[in-house]
């Protein structure tokens, strides 16, 4: 059953960054756009499970540290090779200062 | 483990992902995280600059080739050109291909597929190689870029100098390509959805070399192929020369990037030709660093890395013996020592998945 869980302040990530949150085995990415809205998606490249905490985020896009691959981190989409498959979002709710994320 | 199979199908690879030394988790010497966004930052200007600078250099020397054609005058230019096109377009293809040279999309992809071309490289099919080649860096069976395979085949080695094994390779795999796809081999990193893009490029290649072959013919003259094709092979000794450095004689089979790669000073002419990756440790530990912001990168860990080579001179004077020793005993590899600043070698990270290879590693 869904859940919302407390990933992080608002604060902890700056803007155009990601931070890595895991929780119950898992590991997610959370992210502060360039707008000042949050995103979580998966914490793992779909390419060949590398963390993409480490990776850079430019604009509406993180790249992976390993092999450069490209997803939009708003929708998943994989943009550039190579990824081939799409990143699994999460909804994200700010409630104050505080960013949940609603995981399975 | 001697007798190394380096066949991507075959039981090195097997093994390799049966004890996780495939796509295994590598040691990464610690950036505070702000320092790396700062370095991880793309821009346009150095790669659009360089990038003017090398197409117009290109012009120019064809131009003087063409110009002095029937002459000794036309050597130089023709040297020039050659390296410029048969080596410089190895480093355009490389950073180009990890899309860190430009910021903008477009370019990279503009310049990686002018460069795939002139490297006699399928730029579909080459993508994912090196995908794998930073996965699996030197992973014996997983890795389809080992430059130097151990027993050194010398013969090659030389003959690579002047892009005659490549170009032998090439051909032909173009004409498969183009007939019928990626071979079998290359299906094993390039995914489905991409093999037909790999035969629409050979496709292409294949036309091009044709036409250019033709007006050879056509005009009696060997002039196209100076300007298109031959100077893979008359100015290739550039990138082999700073390519064999890249891990040559070094470990295989660990995975530590400080074991496996070589960071070599070089001249600044060098450095433009081969856009930085003398700071080869520097760029597998962070690959998604741009090639103009390696130096500072090298500033920032070279506390945690063996100390890099002074010269090309001196590198080759390390590697050189080293692929000797490797002719009569083709586990040797040199080993070099750490800062007292470094974080040590884990040996434990590849050790089980080294299996038999005796506790005390033949290294020096």
């Amino acid at each position: 059953m869904p859940q919302w869980i407390r990933a992080c302040a608002t604060d902890d990530i700056d803007e155009e960054d990601l931070i890595r949150f895991d929780h119950g085995g898992a590991t997610y990415a959370i992210y502060h756009s360039p707008e000042g809205d949050f995103f979580a998606t998966a914490g793992l490249c779909t390419h060949e499970n590398i963390h993409l905490c480490d990776g850079l985020v430019m604009g509406h896009l993180i790249e992976c540290p390993k092999h450069n691959g490209q997803f939009d981190y708003r929708t998943g989409e994989a943009k550039r090779a190579p990824v081939c498959v799409n990143l699994r979002t999460y909804p994200v709710r700010v409630d104050g200062t505080d960013v949940y994320i609603e995981v399975p | 483990m001697s007798k190394r199979d380096y066949s991507l199908l075959g039981p090195d690879g097997a093994r390799a992902v049966e004890t996780g030394l495939a796509a295994a988790e590598w040691y990464h010497t610690d950036v505070p995280r702000k320092v790396m966004k700062e370095l991880m930052q793309r821009s346009d200007q150095p790669a659009i600059r360089d990038t003017m600078i090398l197409y117009g250099c290109m012009i120019a020397f064809a131009a003087g080739g063409i110009a002095f054609w029937g002459t000794w005058w036309c050597v130089p230019f023709w040297a020039a050109y050659g390296v410029l096109y048969g080596s410089a377009s190895d480093s355009r293809w490389h950073e180009c291909g990890h899309g860190t040279a430009f910021r903008t999309a477009w370019m990279n992809n503009a310049v990686y597929e002018i460069a795939s071309f002139m490297i006699m490289r399928n730029s579909a099919t080459w993508r994912w190689s090196h995908a794998r080649h930073h996965t699996d860096t030197y992973i014996v069976g997983r890795d389809p870029e080992i430059a130097i395979m151990r027993p050194p085949a010398f013969v090659r080695l030389i003959g690579a100098f002047f892009g005659i094994p490549d170009v032998i390779d090439f051909f032909p795999r173009m004409i498969r390509n183009a007939l019928s796809g990626p071979t079998a081999e290359e299906r094993t990193f390039v995914p489905q959805s991409e093999w037909a893009k790999v035969q629409r490029v050979a496709i292409v290649y294949t036309a091009i070399y044709a036409a250019t072959a033709a007006t050879a013919v056509a005009t009696g003259s060997i002039l196209p192929l100076m300007v298109i094709g031959l100077p893979r092979m008359y100015g290739a000794w550039h990138h082999i020369m700073t390519g064999l450095l890249q891990h040559g004689g070094l470990a295989d089979n660990v995975i530590d990037h400080r074991l496996n790669s070589r960071t070599v000073y070089m001249n600044p002419i060098s450095r433009f030709i081969y856009w930085n990756m003398n700071y080869h440790v520097e760029h597998h530990m962070f690959p998604m660093v741009p090639y103009h912001a390696l130096p500072r990168l090298h500033e920032v860990i070279k506390h945690d890395l063996p100390a890099p080579n002074r010269s090309i001179a001196s590198a080759f004077a390390e590697m050189w013996p080293a692929l000797r020793r490797q002719l009569a005993y083709e586990d040797y590899f040199l080993k070099r020592d750490l800062p007292p600043t470094a974080k040590p070698y884990r040996e434990d990270f590849h050790r089980a998945a080294l299996g038999d290879l005796p506790d005390a590693l033949p290294a020096e």
